[in-house]
């Protein structure tokens, strides 16, 4: 057994790290992050448990995405370190595949939806290497599996919503990481989408990866995920979605925005 | 007129025309190559301020060089000087766009005008000098072939070749960055360090066609031959090397015009090819051209109207709209009192099951691609089969039932 590891913070508080979440495939320590002097984020910790299938949740503003952006480097970090299998984010990359929001990226871009999913290689490509049929073969595998292998050819400004979010899912699945990061993967997509990533996502989890979602449907929450971090600037709770999905943390993370007659509706197991 | 353009078109126009004719189309094929990437990444106006940059630096260079006694027009000392003051000019917009709240757009406009400003201030200054009435700086603004040496097509061609060079190596990264650069982050690339990059080329691209096309004009080289490659492609790869071709061709076809007669402009003219190639590409390109979309719109507004047209005649409805009634009537489906043919009447029919068929077909198969697919237009056999078809004809029955229930 490795000893603790005692980190000090900047607030003086110490946080004990246990030696067993060395290896998580996302510990996030003391992360703030602001847009300018007003902070998105404020002092999370939290630890996401390997093969888990965990949501991020929260009001809007309150801090998902950037939570997502901030441990992969896309916002920059006031304060506070992000491990990938205890190692510093920036040194695992190869070992992350990160699902923007469809909304973020121009969809005149010229591309075709193959080109789109063969980014998720550029980074084993280089700058010079050749396309190799293997290769080829695995992205129209990848393809295959969110349903959209016979959209190959198309260009990716005639897909749907839901299409594109197959595409960009696609993408990520090229990578064939161990941590997987979706922002939003459930916006304003069909109910056939829905079902496609869900199904995708779990055959994900069954085979040892590690899924983190930002997840805006709480009606589903349960459904869908088995640990449940819930954030609000500060986190307001981590854990099993059997003991964290209670109507005491839903009211702390959205305060008076939640009547309590939708948190009776949901199915919360904790209650 | 004619022959001049001709034998400028092979070459046939002497020393200078070649050499000018020569340089011209390495450095539109350089331009048109990496101006794709910025005309991707939107950046296109960045270019405007790299260029109006480089002024300031060609006159300090001129008046160093004067200064400690040479020759004051050496090219590659202006070149020099123009890339260090465009370098700047960069910075500045980075500088402004990061620290203040100022966008791009207005760090751009302050950029480009004061550093051009203050350049025209230095050649004022320059032509009171003793020796800077025969310095021939404005050339720098429009461009000037006349006087074009060996070594000065030989610099351009080496950069071009360079810039393209750099282009291939690059073109995976600077196309993430341009489509996708939050992934391209997560991936572990350096969004800010390609950009540079691309800034880069685009800068020694600029400086580098300064003696043909001259700093106000060639943001036209970079930014048109990418504009009309779009119209052509739809995947990025093939945009950048049609930019490149289209560029290559407006520098040699825009070059040989202007050696065909005394005191026709390169740059300009280059520029007014370009424009050309542009406007064709505009009309006729087959799948984002204008008269392509004309077409299309047309031929599916046509569509439309048969379809309305076949399924009021189905329920014998009668028909007012006057397109409607002439593509009836066309298609040999209406008689020219409004009755329907017997061909019109079969082929209403047939519309009406496929219609009932669909709505059966989107009953059926909810939230999947099948419904998607539904544009009131694609007959149902384009999209089921056979055996699936068969499966709704067998739910119709019923359907008809729950109308006649209503």
């Amino acid at each position: 057994m490795q000893p603790a590891i005692t980190l000090a913070t900047e607030y003086g508080k110490a946080v004990e790290i246990a030696a067993s979440d060395d290896q998580s495939p996302l510990a996030i320590r003391e992360l703030t992050v602001s847009y300018g002097e007003k902070p998105a984020l404020f002092s999370v910790d939290t630890v996401i448990p390997a093969q888990s299938m965990t949501a991020i949740v929260g009001p809007n503003g309150a801090g998902k995405s950037t939570l997502l952006k901030a441990a992969l480097g896309i916002v920059p970090r006031l304060s506070g370190n992000v491990q990938v299998f205890g190692e510093p984010v920036e040194e695992m990359q190869d070992k992350i595949a990160y699902v923007p929001q469809r909304a973020s990226v121009d969809w005149d871009f010229p591309a075709r939806v193959l080109d789109v999913v063969m980014m998720g290689l550029y980074p084993q490509l280089g700058l010079l290497g050749f396309i190799k049929p293997s290769q080829k073969k695995h992205v129209m595998e990848c393809l295959e599996r969110v349903g959209m292998a016979e959209f190959a050819e198309r260009q990716i400004g005639q897909l749907s919503g839901g299409q594109q979010q197959r595409v960009f899912l696609a993408r990520a699945l090229a990578q064939n990481a161990d941590l997987y990061l979706l922002d939003e993967p459930f916006a304003g997509v069909d109910a056939a989408t829905e079902k496609a990533i869900i199904a995708v996502l779990q055959s994900l989890k069954e085979n040892g990866r590690t899924v983190v979602c930002v997840h805006h449907d709480l009606a589903t929450v349960a459904d869908y995920f088995d640990h449940l971090l819930l954030v609000n600037i500060r986190k307001i709770a981590d854990g099993p979605i059997s003991e964290v999905f209670t109507s005491e943390n839903l009211q702390a993370t959205y305060g008076g925005r939640l009547a309590s007659t939708h948190i009776d509706q949901l199915k919360l197991p904790a209650s | 007129m004619l022959d001049g353009i001709l034998s400028a078109f092979f070459l046939q126009s002497g020393y200078n025309a070649t050499l000018v004719t020569i340089g011209a189309c390495l450095l539109g094929i350089a331009a048109g190559t990496s101006g794709t990437f910025l005309f991707l990444r939107k950046r296109a106006l960045i270019s405007d301020a790299v260029a109006h940059a480089t002024l300031p630096g060609v006159a300090i260079a001129f008046i160093i060089m004067v200064f400690f006694g040479g020759d004051g027009r050496n090219l590659v000392g202006l070149l020099l000087g123009s890339a260090i003051s465009s370098l700047i000019g960069l910075l500045a917009v980075g500088w402004i766009t990061k620290y203040t709240r100022l966008a791009e757009d207005a760090a751009i406009g302050a950029v480009l005008s004061v550093f051009f400003g203050a350049g025209i201030v230095l050649l004022t200054v320059i032509q009171s000098m003793s020796s800077g009435r025969q310095a021939g700086l404005e050339g720098f603004l429009l461009g000037s072939t006349a006087g074009m040496l060996f070594q000065d097509a030989v610099t351009i061609a080496i950069g071009g070749v360079i810039a393209v060079l750099a282009v291939f190596t690059l073109r995976r990264p600077m196309t993430l960055a341009a489509f996708d650069p939050e992934y391209a982050t997560s991936t572990g690339q350096n969004v800010y360090r390609t950009d540079l990059a691309t800034m880069g080329l685009v800068m020694a691209v600029t400086v580098i066609g300064l003696k043909i096309v001259g700093l106000i004009l060639i943001v036209a080289m970079l930014i048109i031959p990418a504009v009309t490659a779009r119209f052509w492609s739809e995947r990025a790869e093939h945009v950048v090397i049609l930019a490149g071709l289209f560029g290559g061709a407006a520098g040699y076809i825009g070059s040989a015009i202007s050696a065909s007669a005394p005191d026709l402009p390169t740059g300009p003219i280059i520029v007014l090819v370009s424009f050309a190639l542009f406007c064709v590409s505009l009309f006729f390109a087959p799948e984002r051209g204008i008269f392509s979309a004309l077409l299309r719109h047309r031929r599916f507004q046509l569509l439309v109207h048969r379809r309305q047209g076949l399924l009021a005649i189905a329920h014998g409805e009668r028909i007012y709209d006057p397109l409607t009634l002439s593509t009836l009537r066309k298609a040999g489906f209406l008689r020219a009192d409004g009755v329907a043919t017997d061909s019109g009447a079969a082929q209403a029919s047939k519309t009406l099951r496929d219609e009932r068929r669909w709505k059966v077909a989107r009953g059926i198969y909810q939230d999947d691609a099948v419904s998607n697919l539904y544009d009131g237009l694609t007959p149902i056999e384009a999209v089921l089969t056979r055996d699936q078809i068969a499966e709704i004809d067998r739910h119709i029955p019923v359907a008809k039932q729950v109308d006649g229930d209503r």
